[in-house]
């Protein structure tokens, strides 16, 4: 879809994973979630992990989000270590420098879309920064609906508030977990506008979960997950690349 | 359908867990009353039974100074004539006759042993074996001496006394020495309840307690084959007409009826308690129910779908009930009857003894026990039930969850309002016409306490709201979100703050009257006695003998004293109460405000009256009236002054010289005495020295006064709140189950919170101050309505009670508030810890 070049293509790495391996369960029952994954999200970069159901595509953005643990291999957010962190410190980590877009939206419904906005900031008990959150606001176009709250808005204009959310605190990277799984088409297209604007426009580094194609063409680079390992990638994708591509891995699943 | 019911009741185990629990306290409290009081019941009609085993027919005599209806001077009691001829009546087979009165031993403090009522000083009655059938000595022998005692085992081993040795027994006359022949046990129901039994040879007892020669009464045993009835019948031709005959088996009846009436009146105060507990309970069962019809909508709605009727579905929750409410029951009641058998022991150990006897489950206390239970479970989950039943099958295909209308809440806020201007209106009506207003105020409270409580939900937001920026402040976000968190469900949190408002409602309500009356009275002391000391009877045991008047009289150090003599005049022909007193001490020992007249007229031919009576029988100073004494003889006195109304002070005054030629047994139940140098530790002494030493009589001070006042208020107080903490633990299950709940429902949320970065504990602290707040709340609400109803009930008291002024015991209060807040801590420990513990990853994720 993009034919833009990516400036900032060999800029620096916002997070990395190396020999990455999530596995539960233990003997006949064992099941291998991750299997030695290696994979970098470079700064400035908007890259959507990709695969069917069951591939690990979810495990593996929880273990670079520090939600869940993993059991072997390493992985690093800027210049931290996630595997030593404690509870506490990985609480610090994604409350400072990570962002969340979740399917469900999840604001809360007795905060207003502001509140919800600046929510992250209120827990670090920081002041948002005026301008740039001024900035987040105009971007996502809901400036008369700040002081509604999240039940008087519609699905597409709450998770436009959750990306609000996760920009807000101008996190290192921003994690999206099917953040248009609930959305039609058209609140869906508008939603990946502005998480692809802000890597555009503001720099933003974003990772996204996704099954659905068109929503991976918004990216700059598709990772393609099967059975817990990386099997292709894929540089600005379109819908139909990326559609192929698929196809292509379930007909080899199938046949295998 | 009731198998679908057994099934989701074991699947929502857990979150069914605090509604067993409530319901089984509730049950485990009305189980335990009954089965207490039955058992109790049963050993004491079983005692009763055995002590009257061997009593044919028991005749007691009054003593009475009225003479007899032939106009005889009756003989006092049971002559040895009449006793003779009592044994010579065909079938009686012995006679036992008994005088008894007051009498005490002192502990090795000096101390009264037992409590005043039940000291009891009574005769050796040695049948022809030597033998006292009442008594069975375990050590020495009866008394057949003048100088001789016996004591109950239990009495002589509080006092430590030994067989041989000494013993000072107190009775109405001054202390004497006795040397303790025996020690015995006895099936007296009064010993066996904690007081103490003295026996005396016939003849001192004869001395002690009526005249020599006399008994009062007469236990007669019949030879084998004799009526009873028939006895009864002879003897009653034999003794004098207002002498009481009865029939051992009357007697034991008697005194069955008599335990089974003072038994059920400790029934229906607990069972009060209890149902206050249950009552509470609803609001926690009902909540649980709601949450779990929301909880399955979407099933209760496919069950809809496919073809299940309204009623089926209402039932099929309303089974859920009854399965929930019989197991609580089960293990209530189980619960109910070991509380039971751990009261008894306590009462032992508390030293009154209650007699053996066998566990007593009655049929009736097993189907109250389950009755209630399930009963109440059902009733609570009715209305979720009708809720439930209302879901449209369209729900089951819809992904939104069924959020709590508050279109309900409207019809409920407009009941609660109509119910709270009700009340308002009935008390301030009722407080308008005074004395009157009595039963208006009380329906007015009791509709503006329920009006209230219907509109606790409305007021959650508000209030909370108040409290919001002191939240924010101090917590930030996690304060900030538990206060919203608090009014999100304002039917549920209501329901909540309610069963902790009805508690606190009651403990404050209390407490404000108790301490009220408590003021009241320190201030009528104050203001009324202005003694220093207030010689009695210790336990209200009678009236004190002349000698000690005496003795106080002649006591070093004394100023003034004056006894407040009983006397029972008719003056004017009108029945009058009045009081024998030292004319010239009284007016120093007591506050007299004279109004008319000079108390020092009381020397002469006069009275003293107090003003309101002197208003209404329409006496001025000055009146002369006829004066009828105890033995019928009269004077003419003159009115020689008026005094304010005085609580301490009988409404007629009048010289001790004046009655004392008219009074044959004076009876005095107090003396007040003031000293040179105030109430000190040494003319305490000296009294208590003067006095012989007697520890049947009570030297108080007047802090000792307000003491025995505020003690007894304090006691009930203390019962009052031992009782409402049944109701106080359901209120805390009920914010424990709330909170639970809560967590539940948002797991997503607090997953997200987590997800972005707020730590467990900060996760922990948002619930903990809800569940704070939700305390707090419903902690203020019931202090307000508290303090109102104390109010109230003091205003229809408060002309019966002189002084009276409301007074708001504020650090009972704040401690209360405090306690509440610390009661949402604790009930928020649990729910919190497992907010904590929530998985982030399934908590986000959606279905």
């Amino acid at each position: 879809m993009t034919t833009m070049p990516l400036l900032h293509r060999a800029s620096a790495v916002a997070a990395h994973a190396s020999g990455l391996s999530k596995v539960y369960g233990q003997g006949e029952t064992q099941v291998v979630a991750l299997d030695q994954v290696t994979v970098d999200f470079r700064q400035g970069e908007f890259t959507a992990i990709m695969g069917p159901s069951g591939s690990g595509k979810s495990t593996l953005m929880h273990c670079v989000a520090g939600l869940d643990s993993f059991s072997s291999g390493s992985v690093r957010i800027g210049d931290t270590e996630l595997g030593t962190l404690k509870d506490k410190q990985l609480t610090q980590l994604r409350r400072d420098k990570i962002g969340f877009i979740f399917q469900a939206f999840n604001l809360l419904p007795t905060l207003t879309a502001l509140e919800n906005i600046t929510l992250p900031m209120d827990i670090a008990g920081r002041k948002p920064d005026k301008q740039w959150l001024d900035n987040v606001i105009s971007m996502i176009g809901l400036k008369d609906r700040l002081h509604h709250r999240p039940t008087a808005l519609s699905g597409g204009q709450q998770q436009r508030v959750a990306v609000a959310r996760a920009l807000a605190s101008r996190p290192e990277i921003i994690f999206g977990d099917e953040p248009t799984g609930n959305l039609d088409s058209r609140a869906g297209a508008e939603v990946l506008g502005f998480m692809r604007n802000s890597v555009r426009e503001l720099g933003q580094t974003v990772v996204m979960v996704t099954h659905d194609p068109v929503a991976a063409s918004y990216a700059d680079r598709v990772i393609f997950l099967a059975d817990g390992r990386i099997v292709d990638e894929m540089l600005d994708p379109s819908a139909d690349g990326v559609l192929d591509r698929m196809k292509a891995f379930d007909s080899k699943g199938r046949t295998s | 359908m009731f198998r679908t019911a057994l099934r989701t009741v074991l699947a929502h185990k857990a979150r069914l867990l605090m509604t067993v629990l409530a319901v089984m306290l509730g049950v485990a409290f009305v189980s335990g009353t009954l089965v207490f009081t039955d058992t109790l019941g049963n050993a004491f009609n079983k005692q009763s039974a055995k002590s009257y085993k061997d009593v044919a027919v028991s005749v007691t005599t009054y003593y009475s100074e009225d003479d007899g209806a032939d106009g005889k001077k009756q003989e006092p009691g049971l002559s040895p004539k009449i006793l003779d001829e009592i044994g010579a009546v065909d079938g009686v087979a012995s006679v036992t006759p008994r005088v008894e009165g007051f009498a005490g031993v002192a502990d090795p403090d000096g101390k009264l042993i037992g409590n005043g009522w039940s000291n009891t000083g009574t005769n050796f009655a040695p049948g022809e074996n030597g033998k006292d059938p009442a008594y069975d000595f375990t050590e020495g022998t009866g008394p057949t001496e003048a100088g001789q005692v016996a004591l109950d085992k239990d009495t002589a081993a509080r006092g430590e006394y030994k067989v041989g040795g000494p013993v000072r027994v107190a009775t109405n006359g001054p202390v004497k020495e006795y040397t303790l022949s025996g020690i015995f046990t006895t099936e007296d129901g009064a010993v066996n309840a904690g007081g103490s039994l003295v026996l005396f040879d016939p003849s001192v007892a004869q001395k002690l307690f009526l005249k020599p020669g006399y008994f009062q009464m007469a236990n007669v045993t019949a030879t084998p084959g004799a009526s009873d009835t028939k006895i009864r019948g002879e003897i009653e031709s034999l003794v004098p007409k207002d002498a009481e005959v009865q029939t051992g088996k009357q007697l034991a009846d008697q005194q069955a009826a008599d335990i089974e009436r003072e038994l059920s009146g400790i029934n229906q105060m607990l069972l009060a308690f209890a149902a206050i507990a249950l009552f509470v309970g609803i609001f926690l069962i009902s909540n649980t129910f709601t949450m779990l019809v929301a909880q399955r909508t979407k099933e209760l709605a496919l069950l809809r779908a496919v073809g299940a009727s309204r009623r089926q579905v209402k039932r099929s929750v309303m089974a859920e009930a009854l399965i929930v409410g019989l197991v609580a029951s089960t293990i209530g009641f189980v619960l109910g009857v070991g509380l039971a058998v751990g009261l008894r022991s306590a009462m032992g150990q508390f030293g009154a003894k209650v007699p053996a006897g066998p566990l007593m489950i009655t049929p009736v206390a097993v189907a109250a026990a389950f009755g209630v239970g399930v009963v109440i479970t059902l009733i609570a989950a009715w209305l979720p039930a009708r809720r439930a039943a209302k879901i449209p099958p369209v729900a089951a295909m819809s992904s939104v969850h069924a959020v709590a209308t508050m279109k309900s809440l409207v019809l409920r806020n407009s009941i609660g309002a109509v119910l709270t201007l009700i009340g308002a209106a009935g008390i301030i009506a009722g407080a308008s016409m005074g004395k009157d207003g009595k039963f208006i105020i009380g329906a007015g409270a009791f509709f503006s306490l329920v009006g209230i409580i219907v509109l606790i939900p409305l007021l959650s937001r508000p209030i909370i709201a108040l409290v919001q920026p002191l939240l924010n402040r101090l917590y930030g976000v996690a304060g900030k979100l538990a206060g919203q968190n608090a009014v999100r469900n304002p039917r549920r949190t209501g329901a909540t703050a309610s069963a902790l408002a009805i508690g606190l409602t009651l403990v404050t309500g209390l407490t404000t009257v108790g301490v009220t009356l408590g003021t009241a009275i320190d201030k009528a002391t104050t203001d009324n006695i202005k003694a220093d000391y207030m010689i009695t009877m210790a336990g209200g045991g009678g009236g004190l003998d002349e000698s000690a008047v005496k003795a106080l009289e002649k006591a070093p150090g004394v100023s003034a004293v004056s006894p407040q003599r009983a006397s029972y005049l008719v003056i004017d022909g009108k029945d009058s109460s009045a009081s024998a007193v030292t004319p010239g001490d009284i007016e120093q020992l007591l506050t007299l405000k004279t109004e008319t007249g000079s108390l020092d007229s009381l020397s002469g031919d006069a009275i003293a009256v107090a003003s309101d009576t002197a208003k209404s029988r329409g006496w001025k100073t000055g009146d002369t009236v006829t004066v009828k004494y105890e033995d019928d003889k009269t004077a003419r006195l003159k009115i020689g002054a008026t005094y304010e109304p005085n609580e301490f002070a009988s409404p007629t005054l009048i010289s001790t010289d004046l009655v004392a030629p008219h009074q044959e047994r004076p009876h005095t139940p107090e003396v007040y005495v003031s000293m040179d140098g105030g109430a000190t530790e040494a003319n305490e002494l000296a009294l208590v020295d003067a006095l012989g030493d007697n520890p049947a009589i009570s030297v108080a001070d007047q802090q000792d006064i307000r003491n025995q006042f505020g003690g007894m208020i304090n006691t009930a107080l203390n019962i009052m709140y031992g009782l409402l903490g049944m109701a106080l633990i359901i209120a805390v299950l009920g914010v424990v189950n709330t909170l639970a709940m809560s967590v539940f429902e948002r797991q997503q949320e607090i997953g997200m919170l987590r997800a972005i970065g707020l730590d467990r504990r900060r996760v922990k602290r948002m619930i903990r101050l809800e569940a704070v707040v939700i305390s707090v709340f419903g902690a203020l609400v019931g202090v307000g309505l508290g303090t109102f109803l104390a109010w109230a009930i003091g205003e229809t008291i408060r002309g019966s009670i002189p002084g009276y002024v409301l007074v708001l015991p504020w650090e009972r209060i704040g401690i209360f508030l405090v306690l509440a807040g610390l009661v949402g801590v604790l009930a928020a420990l649990w729910p919190a810890r497992s907010a904590a513990k929530l998985n982030m990853l399934t908590a986000i994720k959606t279905e």
